[in-house]
């Protein structure tokens, strides 16, 4: 009942041998040990797990692994580095986003993945973007402004 | 049976042995070839190489320096993100002349750090900071002394700065902590209370430093722990793995209070290595591949025991609340000791009144409802259990382990990691004792993770309360009369520490008694009324073993309950006065602090005096404005909401927050803006979006589509802070007190942009509809 499935993370090339119906937060985690993407919910209902696929932010616990043969993944592992922040966690930082922090990743990559695409958003399309991401702590006004610091540096 | 089963240790004995374990993972490391200490000639500033025992009179429990100079604090409390860990690296560094970079923390592993209650009651810095910085002056003290033998150089003739010690009077001659102590230890007996958790008190004969001289304490730091998280690189509790771990997913019953009477073991043969663990009424699936864990959780067939619907319809909780029969009361809540209720002076003077004014507010449950739901890894090696856990209370956790596992307490270790959410007593604990009987059971590491619906269905909860408020007023339009009383569930159905089985669910469901506990809270504040009593009756819990709706510490417990009823309460007697609100306020209020913080907000929110409610329009919206003031163990905080209310559609949205804020000593005014702002809008959410659900077979708000919180497009526009700093007086806590006014200040701010009144939480699109006729 396994399969054979690659796809690239972070630049380099992947091959699993999992169960293809495995969501694909099981496999990055367990299989890959990229731990970033987080359970949150299981449901598509927080974005903990958020990873971009193919450039577009994807919720990782509803998508099956199967799903991801042949794409490009980014973890927030691959965004930056202290020394080489990407801007989005240049501004995260800045702004001492996270409390718990549990959440940020969903933050992070689901703000990357649209201001990638589109730096020039509108209050009311950063805050449309980032609807349906949950964060219990309520860092919600450091985390609007620092997409807002971001989305300038990117423009 | 494990042979650990058969010790038992009292906590007594534990503290006497305490020192037994000695861990070798922390920051200092034992010198090369155990020399000698240099101690000659420094009395109590003996140094030694090998490490004393962890106990709370030690000096070397609470800090250590390396051999490069690096200071670790070892802190028996956590930081949840709100600037604790920076807080107290700062006062650290500041009473020891370090660089601020020089400190970090080792928080809450307890093999390593003294009970000092973890996180609780917004404590961090309030009880945390008087311990770290008592150490820290006092191991300052000591190397002065030792520097003192050195340099042969009295110690009131010399400087310290950067970790430096020179001769003032010839700064050439020098010498470093790092050449004075380091990678060894100070070996200094401090005077200790002989209390543990948050009663510890600890201090050495050096006094610290007077706020004048703070050069660190005071200023902006920007928070330790943010670029790890913002990198992807902090570990959290969830992302912990064991050699050959098992993962496992709990099994919950339909019907609360229901017990399994057969599990259908072939229901999972399918999955591979998937297996039960049934011990009593504790069901677990665990297998060595999370995905089969959580398929075999899904699969699992359970008969469960035919008990009858424990809880009433949703719609008569607040009935149910008022005729319940009454369990417990208090005149205050309980920390500060009981009070008799004496209903007597307060009735006299209702039955003196010219009018009675008397209102009832209502709130709901609310979950914890953390980001990720509960997860905890125990492992027992060689007679030793350890267990990583998210609970705020990692030595609560450890006393739990070894309750519930039946083992000496010295032979468990609980290590705290960085979590999803905790927020008081939430279902971390449980998770934790989980993980230690099924690693018991399995004979394997186990990891366990509660799934998305144990976390708001399984979780302890905020009590449910309705507030009934009175007022007796005389003819000349004086309050004469005041009550607060709230029937209330018990906000201790299980303690906020998890270090008693009877307090956990895996205890309950593995048989531990059942306790009751009674507890509620009254309103905090200054107001001073001729003749006032403020008291709270429990009911009895809707199902008294393994509740889904049992309840506990929720981010400042009772808090949002009691001041929303009182501080709506103020508004209503005020306008029924035809005083303005602000003004009514500071009528009742002889306390000058308390005064200045309400004017502070009113001020720099642009207040305009009303005696009626506004109901301004602007743009198609209603729009309007309300305060919320109260004080917690010191904090005072008033807060003012700016209100738009979209007439077609009910929906509110909280636009502005103008907040004033007065914590005594402020150690780090960038954090304690982070703090209130967090704390602002997680009870803008609690107030606007959150309540349990439940039918009468089991709580129902199972995901985030069935407990909403606020999102994106509900956050306020602005949320404009001032701090009132006051360097002469001690810090009182932040973490916490800037909650509980949201939830009145916007009811007050609905008020004045509508007209009329909502005093039952929360305050739902559909609920002011219904407002708006």
């Amino acid at each position: 009942m396994a399969k054979r499935i690659s796809f690239e993370v972070n630049g380099r090339t992947r091959r699993l041998d999992v169960d293809p119906d495995m969501p694909l937060l099981y496999a990055l985690r367990n299989v890959l040990a990229l731990d970033n993407p987080k359970f949150g919910c299981g449901l598509a209902q927080c974005g903990a797990c958020t990873v971009i696929m193919n450039g577009e932010a994807t919720r990782s616990c509803v998508t099956p692994v199967s799903a991801a043969a042949g794409s490009k993944i980014r973890t927030i592992e691959g965004l930056g580095t202290p020394d080489k922040p990407h801007p989005v966690q240049a501004a995260f930082i800045a702004e001492s986003v996270p409390f718990c922090g549990y959440c940020i990743n969903g933050w992070v990559m689901t703000a990357t993945a649209a201001l990638e695409k589109n730096p020039r958003l509108s209050e009311a399309e950063i805050r449309q973007t980032l609807a349906g991401l949950k964060c219990r702590c309520g860092s919600h006004m450091a985390m609007l402004r620092a997409v807002r610091r971001a989305a300038k540096e990117m423009a | 049976m494990n042979k650990l089963t058969s010790m038992n240790v009292s906590r007594r004995q534990f503290l006497k042995g305490a020192g037994a374990l000695v861990i070798s993972s922390v920051a200092v490391s034992e010198p090369a070839g155990r020399a000698l200490a240099q101690t000659a000639g420094v009395g109590t500033g003996a140094t030694a190489s090998i490490k004393p025992p962890l106990l709370p009179s030690q000096l070397d429990s609470y800090l250590a320096i390396g051999a490069e100079g690096r200071v670790t604090g070892f802190f028996g409390k956590i930081d949840m993100g709100q600037g604790v860990e920076t807080g107290i690296a700062q006062i650290i560094a500041e009473e020891l002349d370090v660089s601020f970079d020089s400190v970090s923390l080792v928080m809450c592993d307890t093999a390593v750090t003294i009970d000092a209650g973890g996180a609780s009651n917004s404590m961090g810095i309030r009880h945390g900071g008087i311990m770290m910085r008592n150490a820290a002056a006092e191991a300052r003290r000591v190397l002065l002394e030792l520097a003192s033998a050195r340099l042969g150089v009295a110690a009131d003739a010399l400087a310290v700065s950067d970790g430096v010690v020179r001769v003032q009077a010839d700064p050439s001659r020098a010498v470093t902590y790092a050449a004075l102590i380091g990678s060894k230890y100070f070996n200094v007996t401090l005077e200790w209370n002989k209390q543990l958790g948050f009663a510890l008190d600890i201090k050495g004969k050096a006094k610290p430093k007077p706020a004048s001289q703070y050069k660190l304490v005071g200023k902006p730091y920007p928070a330790v722990e943010v670029p790890g998280k913002v990198f992807g690189r902090t570990r959290y509790v969830t992302d912990m793995r064991r050699p050959g771990m098992l993962h496992a997913r709990m099994i919950r019953p339909p019907v609360a209070g229901a017990v399994p009477v057969s599990v259908d073991a072939a229901s999972i043969r399918a999955l591979r290595g998937a297996r039960v663990v049934q011990v009593k009424d504790l069901i677990a699936v665990v297998a060595p591949d999370e995905w089969n864990a959580v398929r075999a959780a899904r699969q699992l067939k359970v008969k469960w025991s035919d008990v009858k619907p424990p809880f009433p319809d949703m719609a008569s909780l607040y009935d149910h609340l008022r005729r319940a029969p009454t369990v417990g009361e208090n005149a205050g809540d309980l920390f500060g000791g009981k009070v008799a209720v004496n209903e007597g002076p307060v009735e006299a003077a209702f039955a003196k009144a010219a009018r009675i004014v008397e209102r009832e507010y209502e709130h709901p449950f609310q979950s914890h409802a953390c980001m990720g739901p509960a997860c905890a890894l125990a492992e027992i090696a060689d007679g030793k259990v350890t267990v990583w856990t998210g609970s705020q209370k990692a030595h609560s956790v450890r006393e739990g382990v070894a309750a519930i596992l039946g083992v000496a307490l010295e032979s468990v270790r609980a290590v705290w990691m960085p979590s999803p959410g905790s927020y008081g007593r939430n279902e971390a604990g449980d998770a934790a004792l989980e993980a230690a009987v099924l690693a018991r059971e399995t004979g394997r590491p186990v990891r366990v993770q509660w799934m998305r619906h144990e976390g708001t269905g399984w979780d302890p909860k905020g009590p449910a309360g309705v507030m009934q408020m009175k007022a007796g007023l005389d003819a000349a339009g004086n309050v004469i009369a005041y009550r607060f009383k709230a029937r209330a569930f018990s906000s201790w159905d299980v303690s906020s520490r998890e270090s008693d089985p009877s307090d956990t669910l895996p205890g309950m469901l593995l048989g531990a008694p059942i306790k009751s506990q009674q507890n509620f809270g009254v309103p905090s504040n200054a107001y001073q009324f001729p003749v006032a009593l403020a008291y709270w009756q429990s009911v009895a819990p809707l199902l008294d073993r393994a509740s889904p709706l049992r309840t506990a510490h929720l981010r400042d417990p009772q808090g949002p309950q009691c001041q929303f009823a009182s501080e709506s309460f103020m508004d209503e007697l005020a306008f029924e006065l035809g005083v303005d609100p602000v003004e009514f306020r500071l009528r009742h209020i002889k306390s000058p602090r308390d005064a200045a913080v309400i004017r502070a907000a009113a001020q720099k929110a642009g207040w305009e005096a009303r005696t009626r409610p506004r109901m301004q329009r602007r743009g198609g919206m209603l729009v309007g404005q309300g305060i919320g003031y109260a004080t917690r163990q010191g904090t005072i905080v008033a807060t003012i909401a700016e209100v738009e209310i979209d007439p077609k559609s009910g929906r509110p949205w909280a636009r502005k927050f103008t907040v004033a804020h007065d914590c005594g000593l402020i150690v780090n005014p960038a954090l304690l803006k982070k703090t209130i702002e967090g704390n602002i809008v997680m009870a803008t959410s609690r107030a606007l979006f959150e309540e349990v659900k439940f039918d009468n077979r089991n709580v129902t708000s199972l995901d985030w589509a069935s407990y909403p919180i606020l999102e994106t497009p509900d956050v306020p526009e602005d949320i404009d802070i001032v701090l009132i700093d006051r360097p002469e007086s001690p810090s009182t806590g932040a973490g916490e007190p800037s909650t509980r006014q949201v939830a009145p200040a916007i009811a007050n701010a609905i008020f004045d942009a509508t007209g009329t009144r909502l005093r039952r939480l929360p305050f739902t699109p559909e609920r002011i509809k219904g407002l708006l006729g």
